[in-house]
């Protein structure tokens, strides 16, 4: 219905993005020489969070559709966190 | 398209596509075929889970064995779940009446795609005779109820896995369903037609379409888990090999609670049609409607846990979920005084559809009041797992759910065949029915509180009074679809033909199109400025065609 246009992205933003996430990855080995006790998962889960979020919005484009795109993904991630956060009342007080 | 050749456009029952007879229809995309089909097989599915079901009743009319042992029991009100839930309830009113009006209320050609609506149909076949073959091969019929709980699901002998493998493929299904309405709701809305104009049906289908695609892969990915841990031993649930049961019960809730509600939105949905049509008055409070139809999506998420209360959860997990459990009741509630504030002072019609909806409203009330005794903590104690819960879900599942397909197809029918059935027996039927469920479901309330667990074949002799009368209600309620049924089928073969496009008066698209549809539904894509549901010009004189 509405009319469809297509977003080309420069090179140079690709390969920054590439970059960056070449540079998250890197972080990501390098945190486990660090001991952060029960927050371990979290901190690997942040790193692997941002990663997830440049690849949504650069590579598979979120950032260019409608905002109606990426409010669904964002409310599906919320959640998908409330469930996992839901179930912790059982497993955390057991 | 020109006006002359405007009159020669077959319906699309008379379509003549590239394949001829059965083939027309088993290939077809159009999404009122597909519709028809799963009518269809949902139709047979019915009769045969429903003749489990009187099969039950009847071993039930005494204590001790009458009719069947208990392995015998056991795989019926497995296979009566399986098929009542996962083939008949869940695709349900969006597979049928979804797929058939959705496109046209929203003044739509067709789902945004169609081919993909085909397959679901066919992913969904291939699922019902993957679970059949469980009844015939292996170790026998499962007999593990329709809930697949761990560790039971991996000790039994019989056949659990082509029947967890039929409801994952089932679910695919789902998913493909709800991903091709939210598709559609989006991108193929008639101009004009703002999200707050579109008909209060689509708006159902819309919350319930998330939940297919947000809560159906929960399930999938657990019964893989099943399928992993009996074939390979993983120890996933089974506490002998370091596994969590109750991990089980968690994912499987996940899942499952959201799907009840997959259940009933669309039945609000259908409700909230029928109730505003008959009383000749715009519906009341369309925009709480359709809040608390989405709160109801969203909070619907998290009380799983109420399943669970006597499983040995955490202190506060239990503390949460009841209290979770009481603010989803309040957008139902809220729901059920927006129809009857709808009726009130409306110039009531009182058509077979209508019968229906008003009967919902009373089972659907005893459904969810009865939800909120198990969802407190105290009382769920002594009702879990007792007949006082299978009365719960059946008040709200067949009673709801049950009540509005029923309620549905005696709206839609004329429109969907360019028939029309006999109201005489089709009131007939509803009354009988009526009064069959509720002795059929009644007593079994206070069975409950009573004490009498569910999901045994025999019980303790000071029981037996309550049960004969369930089991004979069950005989008359199964009467009563026995005239519903003949009325409808030989009507939709051979009733009195009908084009009148708009036989109750309604104001929603449905009605302005042909009777029965043609193949593309418009020839013209309507606009919509209106609201839907505007009766302020009614005048008292309806149609006289009426
Ligand atoms: C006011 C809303 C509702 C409340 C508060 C509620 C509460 C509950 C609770 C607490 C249970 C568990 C009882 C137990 O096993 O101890 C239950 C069971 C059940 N409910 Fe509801 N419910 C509500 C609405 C619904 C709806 C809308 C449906 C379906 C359309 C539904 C279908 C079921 C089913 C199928 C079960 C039994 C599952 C099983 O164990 O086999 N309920 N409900
Ligand atoms: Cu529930």
């Amino acid at each position: 219905m509405s009319e469809e246009k297509t977003h080309i992205v420069p090179y140079k933003t690709q390969i920054v993005v590439l970059i960056v996430l070449l540079i998250l990855t890197a972080l990501s080995v390098a945190v486990t020489q660090l001991e952060f006790g029960s927050y371990n998962t979290l901190v690997a889960m942040l790193l692997a969070g941002a990663k997830s979020v440049l690849v949504l919005a650069f590579f598979m484009h979120l950032k260019y559709e409608k905002k109606l795109f990426p409010v669904m993904v964002a409310a599906v991630m919320v959640i998908f966190l409330l469930v996992l956060f839901v179930t912790f009342f059982d497993y955390s007080y057991r | 398209m020109t006006d002359n050749t405007r009159q020669k456009q077959p319906s699309f029952l008379e379509y003549q596509g590239r394949y001829k007879g059965i083939l027309g229809w088993i290939l077809s995309t159009d999404h009122k075929r597909i519709g028809l089909l799963y009518l269809y097989t949902m139709l047979f599915f019915f009769s045969v889970a429903a003749i489990l079901g009187i099969l039950m009743k009847t071993q039930l009319l005494a204590p001790g064995e009458t009719i069947m042992g208990p392995q015998t029991y056991n795989s019926f009100f497995t296979l009566h779940g399986i098929i009542m839930i996962f083939i008949i309830v869940v695709p349900g009113l969006p597979a049928v009446f979804g797929n058939f009006f959705l496109p046209i209320m929203i003044g739509a050609k067709d789902v945004a795609f169609p081919r993909l609506n085909l397959l679901s149909w066919w992913v969904y076949i291939i699922g019902i005779l993957i679970v059949l073959t469980s009844q015939f091969t292996g170790g026998g019929p499962p007999d593990t109820g329709w809930t697949f709980y761990a560790p039971y699901s991996f000790q039994t002998p019989t056949n659990v896995l082509p029947a967890v493998f039929g409801a994952f493929v089932m679910g695919f299904s789902s998913i493909l369903t709800g991903i091709n309405f939210v598709v559609t709701i989006h991108r193929l809305r008639a101009p004009g037609m703002s999200w707050l104009k579109m008909p209060l049906f689509p708006w159902t289908l819309y919350g319930t379409a998330w939940i297919q695609i947000l809560a159906t892969p929960v399930i999938g990915i657990t019964l893989l888990l099943i399928v992993a841990e009996r074939m390979l031993g993983i120890g996933f649930f089974d506490p002998a090999l370091g596994g969590d049961p109750i991990l089980y019960q968690h994912l499987f809730w996940i899942y499952s609670h959201p799907a009840v509600y997959i259940m009933i939105l669309p039945a609000m949905g259908v409700i909230s049609e029928i109730i505003p049509v008959f009383s000749k008055k715009s519906i009341f409070g369309y925009r709480a409607i359709v809040l608390s139809t989405m709160a109801i999506a969203f909070v619907g998420y998290f009380v799983w846990g109420h399943h669970m209360f006597t499983s040995g959860m955490s202190g506060r997990a239990l503390f949460t979920f009841s209290f979770l459990t009481f603010l989803v009741a309040i957008p139902s509630a809220i729901k059920v005084f927006n129809w009857v504030a709808t009726m009130h002072k409306g110039s009531l019609h009182l058509h077979t559809p209508f019968f229906w909806a008003v009967s919902f409203l009373f089972v659907f009330m005893v459904g969810g009041l009865t939800g909120l005794v198990l969802g407190a903590l105290a009382t769920n104690v002594h009702l879990h797992d007792t007949h006082f819960v299978v009365a719960h879900f059946h008040f709200i599942v067949f009673g709801g759910t049950g009540f509005a397909f029923m309620g549905a197809i005696h709206y839609w029918f004329p429109k969907m065949f360019g028939r029309m059935y006999d109201a005489k027996w089709a009131n007939l039927g509803w009354g009988i029915f009526f009064i069959g469920f509720l002795s059929l479901y009644l007593p079994m309330f206070y069975l409950g509180m009573m004490g009498m667990p569910r999901r045994y074949y025999d019980y303790l002799p000071e029981f037996h009074g309550p049960n004969i009368l369930s089991s004979l209600g069950a005989w008359v309620m199964i009467s009563g679809i026995l005239i519903i049924f003949a009325n409808l089928i030989r009507s939709a073969r051979s009733g009195p033909r009908t084009s009148e496009k708009n036989p109750w008066g309604g104001k929603t698209l449905e009605w302005q199109v042909d009777t029965p549809p043609t193949l593309e539904n418009y020839d013209e894509i309507p606009r919509v400025d209106e609201t839907p549901y505007d009766y302020r010009d009614y005048t008292g004189i309806d149609n006289p065609n009426n």
